[in-house]
């Protein structure tokens, strides 16, 4: 049982969880340290949403065992594991006024009605529902709901929240609010956080580690700029954002890196050839490379031409394609795209060689 | 299809035999009723005025409301039970609670009144049963009273029961229960203060059809009451076709569909119709 108020640590080893013949998580070993905030992130189907389940207590791994501060809670049942969970949708209790949804967990643990008034009224004070105590949960609005959620999977200090894509409902203004609100608390608490979402922006934004799930298997874990940039493969690589991928001939390990071959032009890039092979994938995000009229010798860069456009207000999207067919796109300045598309023909790609890295061919 | 339908003249058509037919068979039928009520045997409010004084109405009345009140609240509970495991059971105990539902649906109302003749008579199976064991020597009055009527009723109604309820628990969120548990409530206090709160519409709409029939039942408790428990209806039918009486069976039936009338008006401000099939 987590101690109120202090921050839990969880290790998964092993979990796998089957519904009948289809795999739904296979193998996942992993850390979640003590106050983290941890983001679960992937597809629909990917396992993330089952791995949550399985921390709550809602769904048993088939194979496994979950521990939490060194204890195996792999059968303790979900009313035992006192986590505190906010669900999709909320799930308040409709028939209970905010004050009572809040209260509901200590009155369950039996706290003393001096208690329960005190935390209760601390907790709405803090999620700012002052105001709101007698209303029912159909008489607020996604956001207050929302905090009323919050407030009642906090009110009895888990050690642990979990959090099953809890902003899906709100539009993105007030989504943007919560988040930050979201953040706040979890200072404020110091509880670990378990956040499972498929908004990659979302994931990046708000966790200090982030979990990459694609079906049922965790293909990466680490900090939000770690995976961005350094993504483990493929998935993870496109599932984080926009990013331009062009193939490279003749990988081989350089001094500092890796160097292939590339339209020709001789690139140099991070990355581990002996892990890729001879043939694999140049990867570089869009924001990371810029037009030039001209590119240098041994400067990284390759020719191509831009056909279209995209405004997107404080910057231009403008796709081109290289000499070969494949087809890039990168994110300047305005007036840089205009001008690049007015000369209607060949223009050079650059990127800093740090800002390339290595992927294996063809797969994942 | 839809435009079809929503064409208020083609949805006037289609509902018109049914209203005419009801109109025919029922509310002229009635309006003869409450003509009766005012004029026989003469004119004037003389029937009310006895229906108000007359000792023995009144304990039917009194009876009736009784009667009702127990076989609403037995049957809703049984009701609940049931449908608990029919809507949420797995899928063996769903197939069970279903025959037990639907069963008593295709039995005629008379069969199953004397079917718990057969059972609860002095030398009915259960009596002979208890008196073989040696439970008791005497046996028990289970017919022909309250006890039987409320019995034979209350197997009847349930069915009628369930549909409001499985409407109410088929609605409801399952995170919500969820949310309860890992909250750390247990399945109990989960059941209690979370998922009956939350079908509280339902209870209360079956709890209204409920009591709506029994006000009105006829067949049942004329066959286990006996004639010594008499409700409503059977006073009805006494009055019109056993004495010369129509004007006080025609104010007691008026009065009768005024309470059952404002019981629905209830009943509908708190369930949609949809809900009770």
């Amino acid at each position: 049982m987590q101690q109120p108020g202090r921050a839990a640590e969880i290790k998964a080893i092993g979990i796998g969880k089957s519904f009948g013949s289809f795999r739904a998580l296979d193998d996942l070993t992993l850390d979640i340290g003590r106050g983290e905030f941890l983001t679960l992130l992937g597809p629909s189907g990917s396992g993330k949403t089952t791995f949550l389940m399985i921390l709550a207590g809602f769904i048993q791994p088939t194979d496994g065992r979950l521990y939490s501060d060194g204890v195996d809670i792999t059968e303790r049942p979900a009313e035992q594991r006192a986590a505190g969970m906010v669900f999709q949708g909320y799930a308040l209790f409709p028939h209970m006024s905010v004050e009572a949804n809040i209260a509901f967990p200590l009155k369950v643990r039996k706290r003393s009605s001096d208690e329960i008034k005190r935390r209760v009224g601390e907790m709405i004070e803090r999620v700012g529902l002052k105001g709101h105590e007698k209303k029912l949960p159909s008489q607020l609005s996604g956001g207050q709901q929302q905090r009323v959620a919050l407030a009642r999977a906090l009110v009895f200090e888990p050690g642990v929240l979990l959090l099953d894509e809890p902003f899906s409902a709100l539009d993105k203004g007030l989504r943007g609010q919560m988040q930050a609100e979201m953040k706040r608390l979890h200072q404020e608490t110091g509880t670990t956080f378990v956040f499972v979402t498929h908004d990659q922006s979302e994931a990046l934004a708000l966790s200090s580690r982030v979990a990459i799930f694609n079906h049922g298997k965790l293909l990466q874990v680490g900090a939000p700029d770690e995976v961005y940039d350094r993504p483990a493969n493929r998935f993870v690589a496109e599932f984080l954002g926009e990013i331009n991928m062009l193939p490279l001939k003749g990988v081989r390990n350089a001094d500092n890196g890796a160097t292939g071959l590339c339209e020709d032009r001789t690139i140099s890039l991070r990355g581990n050839a002996s892990a890729v092979g001879s043939n694999a994938i140049l990867a570089i995000r869009p924001e990371y490379m810029s037009i030039a009229p001209e590119a240098a010798a041994g400067e990284n860069g390759i020719a191509a031409t831009a056909v279209a456009s995209t405004y997107l207000g404080a910057a231009t999207r403008l796709d081109l394609t290289t000499r070969q067919g494949a087809k890039v796109t990168v994110s300047v300045p305005n007036e840089v795209a205009a001008s690049a598309l007015s000369k209607g023909n060949s223009v050079w790609l650059t990127w800093p060689a740090e800002k390339g890295f290595l992927l294996p061919d063809g797969g994942q | 299809m839809k435009a079809y339908f929503s064409d208020r003249m083609g949805a006037a058509l289609l509902m018109a035999p049914l209203l005419l037919f009801l109109g025919a068979a029922y509310a002229w039928p009635f309006f003869g009723v409450v003509n009766w009520s005012f004029t026989l045997p003469e004119p004037g409010l003389g029937q009310y005025g006895t229906l108000l004084s007359d000792p023995l109405v009144q304990s039917v009345f009194v009876r009736t409301l009784r009667i009702a009140a127990i076989v609403t609240i037995v049957s809703v509970a049984a009701a609940y039970a049931i449908t608990v495991v029919w809507v949420r059971g797995t899928p063996a105990q769903r197939v069970v609670a279903e025959f037990c539902i639907l069963v008593p649906f295709w039995i005629s109302v008379l069969t199953r009144a004397f079917g718990w003749v057969a059972l609860l008579s002095n030398r009915g199976l259960f009596n002979t049963w208890l008196q073989a064991i040696g439970f008791i020597s005497e046996p028990l009055t289970l017919v022909r009273n309250e006890f039987g009527v409320i019995v034979g009723m209350t197997h009847f109604l349930i069915p009628f029961a369930v549909f409001p309820l499985a409407s109410s628990m088929r609605g409801l969120d399952d995170r919500v229960l969820l949310a309860a548990r890992g909250l750390g409530s247990s399945r109990m206090r989960t059941f209690w203060s979370v998922f009956v709160p939350m079908t509280r519409s339902g209870i209360i709409g079956s709890a209204l059809i409920v009591f709506v029939f029994s006000l009105g039942f006829f067949v049942t408790p004329a066959i286990l009451g006996g004639g010594r428990s008499v409700m409503i209806a059977e006073l009805i039918y006494l009055r019109i076709f056993q004495s010369p009486d129509w004007g006080l069976g025609a104010a007691i039936s008026v009065v009768l569909v005024l309470f059952v009338g404002a019981l629905m008006a209830l009943l509908f401000r708190y369930v949609r119709p949809k809900q009770l099939i």
